[in-house]
C-alpha cells in the first residue's frame, strides 16, 4: 500500500493535475497547429516535387534526389539547430514555431517525394501510352490517370511516415516551441513533481493512438502487392 | 554570401571543433552498437509475441506496440531520465538513452519483422513441418529467411531512423556528436561545428540511403 500510494504521488498527484492542466492543453493546441501545418504543407510540397519529377528534366531531377537524399539522411533535431541558431547570425530572423514547422515540412516533403515517386513509377507503361493515345495531354494523363492510381498505392507508407515525422513535433522543446512537452518537462521543474510528465505521455497518447490504429487500418485497406 | 560562409562553413572553427566532434561521434556510435542490436533481437521478440497462439499475450504486445510508437521517442527518453528520478530510480544517461530506444526501435523493428514472417506462404510452414522440422526450426530456417529478405529494405530505412534517432540524445547532456558540435556551437557562437556534425552524419547515412532507393526499386519490379 505505501508504495502502490507513493507511486501515485509521484506520478498522479491530483493537485499538480488540476494546476497544469490547463497548460498542457495549451500545448497541445500547439502541437496540434504545428502538426497540421506540417502535414499539409509537406505532403503538398512534395506531390509538388513528384511531378516536377515526372517531367524527366535532367539537372532538376538531380537537384531533387540530392534534396531528398540529404533530408533523409540528416536527424531532424541538427537541422532545427543548424536553422534555429545559424540563420538569426546572417540576419534572418525566424520565430521557433515557424523554425520547426519548416524543418519537419521540409523533412516530410522529402519522404512523401520518394513515396510518391515510387508510385508514379510502379503504374504500368500501357498506361501512359493508352492515354496519351486517347488524345490526353502530358499533364492530363498525369493528372487524370497516374496520379489517381499511384496516390492509392502511398496511402500506408505516406501515413506511417507522416506519423513518424509528427511525433517529431517533440523536438520543438528544444528551440522553446511552448507543444506539450515543453510544457511538461517546465510544470515539472516548477512543481517539482513527475506528474506532468504523465499528463505530457498522455496527450500524446491521446493524440496519435488513433492516428496509430488508423495506420493499421489503412495498412490492411490498401495493402501494397508483394508477391 | 561571406556572411554564410563565415557562420555555416568557417573551416578554422570546424578544425578547432573537430577533436570534440571526433569524440562526440565515438559516443554516437557506441550508443548505436547499443542499440541497433538490443532493437533487432527485441523487435523479433516482440514479433514472435505479436504472433503467438495466445490471445492475451498477442493483444497485450499488438498494445504495448501501438503505445510506443504513439509516444515520440523524446517523450519517453525525458520520462525515463527526468520522470522516474521522482519514484527513487535515477538513470545515467546512456542506460536511459538504452532502455527508451530499446523500447521505441524494437516496437519498430517488430512491426516490420510481423509483416515479413506474414508475408511467408502458410504453405512453407505445412510443407517444412511436414519434413520433419520442429516449429522453431522451420522458423529460423525456413520462414525467416525468406521473412528478412522480403522486408529488408523497411530494415534497413528503419536502422537509418535509429542512427538519426541518436541526436535526440543529446538533450538528456550524453556527449554524443550532435551534443558535442552543440557545444561547440554556444561557445563560438558560430554554426560551423553542427555543420561539420552534419557533414558526418551524411557521410555515415547518404550512402545507406541510397541503397535503401535501389533496394525499393527492385522489390518493387
Amino acid at each position: 500500500m505505501e508504495t502502490w500510494s507513493r507511486f501515485l504521488d509521484t506520478f498522479f498527484k491530483w493537485q499538480v493535475m488540476e494546476r497544469y492542466l490547463p497548460a498542457i492543453l495549451k500545448g497541445m493546441v500547439v502541437t496540434i497547429e504545428v502538426a497540421a501545418a506540417v502535414v499539409v504543407t509537406g505532403i503538398l510540397f512534395g506531390l509538388a516535387l513528384a511531378i516536377v519529377r515526372a517531367f524527366r528534366v535532367l539537372a532538376l531531377n538531380a537537384l531533387i534526389v540530392v534534396f531528398v537524399d540529404m533530408l533523409r539522411a540528416l536527424p531532424p533535431l541538427v537541422l532545427i539547430l543548424l536553422v534555429y541558431f545559424g540563420l538569426p547570425n546572417i540576419g534572418i530572423n525566424l520565430p521557433s514555431f515557424a523554425v520547426l514547422w519548416l524543418v519537419l515540412a521540409l523533412v516530410l516533403a522529402a519522404f512523401a517525394e520518394e513515396i510518391f515517386w515510387a508510385g508514379i513509377l510502379s503504374i504500368p507503361k500501357g498506361q501512359w501510352e493508352a492515354a496519351r493515345s486517347t488524345g490526353l495531354g502530358f499533364l492530363g494523363t498525369l493528372a487524370c490517370v497516374i496520379l489517381p492510381q499511384a496516390i492509392r498505392l502511398t496511402v500506408p507508407p505516406l501515413t506511417n511516415r507522416t506519423i513518424a515525422i509528427t511525433k517529431n513535433t517533440a523536438l520543438g522543446t528544444v528551440i522553446g516551441v511552448g507543444e506539450i512537452l515543453n510544457q511538461a518537462t517546465s510544470a515539472e521543474s516548477f512543481s517539482g513533481n513527475a506528474t506532468p510528465l504523465m499528463m505530457g505521455a498522455i496527450a500524446y497518447l491521446i493524440l496519435f493512438v488513433p492516428v496509430v490504429a488508423l495506420g493499421r487500418f489503412l495498412e490492411t485497406q490498401f495493402a501494397w502487392r508483394r508477391v | 554570401m561571406e556572411a554564410i560562409v563565415q557562420q555555416f562553413f568557417n573551416l578554422g572553427i570546424m578544425r578547432e571543433a573537430l577533436p570534440l566532434i571526433l569524440e562526440g561521434l565515438k559516443q554516437t556510435l557506441i550508443i548505436c552498437l547499443i542499440v541497433i542490436p538490443l532493437g533487432l533481437v527485441g523487435g523479433l521478440a516482440f514479433a514472435l509475441i505479436s504472433l503467438s497462439r495466445f490471445r492475451a499475450a498477442r493483444w497485450t504486445m499488438v498494445a504495448a506496440i501501438d503505445f510506443f510508437r504513439s509516444i515520440p521517442p523524446l517523450v519517453l527518453l525525458i520520462f525515463i531520465y527526468a520522470g522516474l528520478p521522482f519514484a527513487g530510480l535515477r538513470l545515467s544517461p546512456l542506460t536511459a538513452v538504452a532502455i527508451a530506444f530499446f523500447l521505441n526501435t524494437s516496437s519498430y523493428y517488430g512491426e516490420i519483422y510481423r509483416a515479413g514472417i506474414e508475408s511467408v506462404g502458410l504453405g512453407q510452414w505445412d510443407a517444412a513441418r511436414s519434413t520433419g522440422l520442429r516449429t522453431h526450426h522451420t522458423l529460423a530456417y525456413v520462414v525467416m529467411p525468406q521473412a528478412v529478405r522480403n522486408v529488408l529494405p523497411d530494415l534497413v530505412s528503419n536502422t537509418v531512423e535509429v542512427v538519426k534517432l541518436t541526436s535526440i540524445a543529446s538533450v538528456v547532456a550524453l556527449p554524443e556528436l550532435l551534443y558535442s558540435a552543440d557545444m561547440a556551437r554556444s561557445v563560438t557562437f558560430n554554426s560551423s561545428p553542427i555543420v561539420l556534425a552534419a557533414a558526418i552524419y551524411l557521410a555515415m547515412l547518404w550512402p545507406v540511403v541510397r541503397l535503401i532507393s535501389r533496394l525499393e526499386r527492385r522489390i518493387a519490379t
